[in-house]
């Protein structure tokens, strides 16, 4: 059974605000005692994700939460905008997507980072995306 | 407007990354290291962000460009510094830089800058 | 029997029977008779008959969980502990409860000769009691145990993880055994934090004694070397078998352009070589001080 311990929404619309909410994760990230790289790992995919709701979905929140499942605690991060969506989210998955040329979707690098990980998008009608790390034994 | 600093050594440039490198200050680094290349007719740059915990996409993009600028103006480009968990990361997300090269630490990097000019035939 | 009161003096009374009865009991049925050093048995069981006698002084707490009964359980978890790491079995801990009940029910049925319906209460009572600490005392050891085998695997774990500075600047890594995905893992973050420690150019991943290699581990190792890379390092890979080369093939996984040497002399020479150095024979002169 999952337990949500303590959760924040954070404003998602200038740079500024997206270095607040990366410090945010990487801050509960270290109060949780969370190894170098499994938070190394989730902040940047914070930041890609967030970046993304900036500059694709033109602004939107990142809502971080903390759980705890079976004595075992984890950060839930919800990135949620309404921009223009994604059209073809297998495609915007596909590392194809973050090449160096473009400024690209980093969705998929996004999910190898993490251990849980969901999008729901829709032409039209914005970008949800839900991002877990739980703490490593 | 706050920019980072790049220092001159020599015949090359080194510049250290300490803070967040949002859009603006990257832009503004390019611009800063290619007006610096181009009066200072360096050799070689040297990128240390080994203050650096997190490097994304973007500022994996970032240095990838640095590098093809240089490049273009006829220097070496050596990134020195990357932590362990960082390095994990940036390779997880499927950017291994390839065309980079990398050191260390600050000492190894200039080693290999010496290094790479001597290859190349430069005095 | 009214309250337990008569429970303390009734094995006051009776100590020296008991006691003698229960310890023979102890030994004449142990399987680990080996194990068992008479001296400190006896002073085991004197320390927790006094103790028990002690708790059942103010009312009987049959559940055995009040605050009467702290210094008991906890008599009792140390047991548990100092056994399981002797080699006691789980039963023959639990016995060290369990073989009282015997001693002490006749010391009981001796104290109410009447019989009947209060004897047959006690007789319950005691049990009960005796039967709660056994429990619990079962559990202590299995917890004991559990906490044996973690810190086990975990020393395994490390001793199986080894980073070695071979030569200046040059780390060797020989991985031994079956490699999981866990374990592949920890393998990889301790190979990075040993190039940043050591300052090393080079590192040799050795799996001469790693049986069989699986896409998810060809995957982490290509991934290890290309984050050595990213911090300066270069990563040769000896060691591999026929076996393994095959399976890697069949995989389809693509080694790049990721040196690889049939084993991990060969390795070392390579390495040697790419910082400028080699291994030459000194002639031997003869001694000429003068």
């Amino acid at each position: 059974m999952i337990t949500e311990v303590r959760k924040v929404r954070l404003d998602l619309h200038s740079q500024d605000q997206l270095s607040i909410a990366r410090r945010t994760v990487q801050e509960w990230a270290t109060d949780l005692g969370f190894g170098s790289l499994e938070r190394t790992k989730l902040v940047t995919a914070a930041s890609e994700i967030g970046r993304n709701t900036l500059v694709h979905g033109k602004g939107g929140d990142m809502t971080i939460a903390e759980l705890s499942r079976d004595g075992v605690a984890g950060l839930a991060l919800e990135f949620q905008d309404s921009g223009p969506g994604i059209a073809d989210i297998a495609q915007a998955m596909t590392d194809g997507f973050t090449t160096a040329k473009s400024m690209g979707l980093g969705l998929g690098g996004a999910k190898r980072l993490v251990n849980e990980f969901a999008v729901q998008s829709e032409p039209g009608r914005g970008t949800r995306v839900n991002l877990i790390q739980w703490k490593r034994r | 407007m706050d920019r980072i600093p790049i220092l001159k050594l020599q015949d090359y440039l080194l510049v250290t990354i300490q803070v967040e490198l949002h859009d603006q200050l990257a832009i503004t680094l390019q611009d800063d290291l290619t007006r610096q290349l181009s009066v200072s007719h360096a050799r070689g740059v040297l990128i240390d962000i080994s203050a650096l915990e997190i490097v994304d996409s973007f500022i994996g993009r970032t240095l990838a460009h640095i590098a093809a600028m240089a490049r273009i103006m006829d220097a070496h480009t050596v990134i020195v510094g990357m932590r362990p968990a960082v390095a994990i990361t940036l390779v997880e997300l499927g950017m291994s830089l390839t065309g980079i090269k990398t050191a260390l630490n600050v000492d190894k990097g200039m080693d290999l800058l010496l290094a790479l000019n001597t290859q190349a035939g430069h005095p | 029997m009214n309250g337990s009161s008569n429970l303390s003096a009734i094995i006051q009374e009776n100590e020296k029977r008991i006691l003698e009865t229960w310890i023979a009991l102890q030994v004449g049925t142990s399987s680990s008779k080996g194990l068992i050093n008479e001296g400190e048995l006896r002073t085991q069981s004197a320390n927790f008959l006094s103790g028990f006698t002690a708790a059942a002084r103010d009312g009987l707490d049959v559940e055995t969980r009040g605050p009467a009964w702290d210094e008991v359980r906890s008599f009792l978890a140390a047991l548990s502990r100092s056994r399981a790491v002797q080699g006691f079995s789980p039963s023959d801990t639990a016995r060290f409860v369990f073989s009282l009940k015997q001693p002490l029910l006749d010391a009981v049925r001796k104290s109410i000769p009447e019989g009947g319906s209060t004897l047959a209460e006690a007789f319950m009572q005691v049990s009960a009691v005796l039967d709660n600490l056994g429990l619990y005392t079962f559990e202590a050891f299995q917890k004991g145990r559990e906490q044996i085998i973690q810190r086990q695997q975990q020393e395994l774990l490390e001793l199986s993880t080894p980073v070695v500075q071979i030569w200046d600047g040059i780390l060797a890594l020989p991985l031994i055994g079956t490699l999981d995905s866990e374990r592949t893992q920890t393998v990889m973050e301790s190979l990075l934090e040993g190039i940043v420690e050591q300052e090393a150019t080079i590192a040799i991943i050795d799996i001469t004694g790693v049986p069989t290699v699986d896409t998810l581990v060809a995957q982490h190792l290509l991934k290890t070397v290309a984050a050595a890379r990213l911090m300066g390092a270069e990563c040769i890979i000896s060691g591999i078998r026929p076996q393994i080369a095959q399976t890697i093939v069949h995989l389809g996984v693509d080694l790049g352009d990721v040196v690889t040497k049939a084993s991990l002399a060969e390795a070392l020479r390579v390495a040697l070589r790419k910082r400028g150095q080699e291994v030459s024979t000194v002639a031997r002169t003869p001694r000429d001080r003068g």
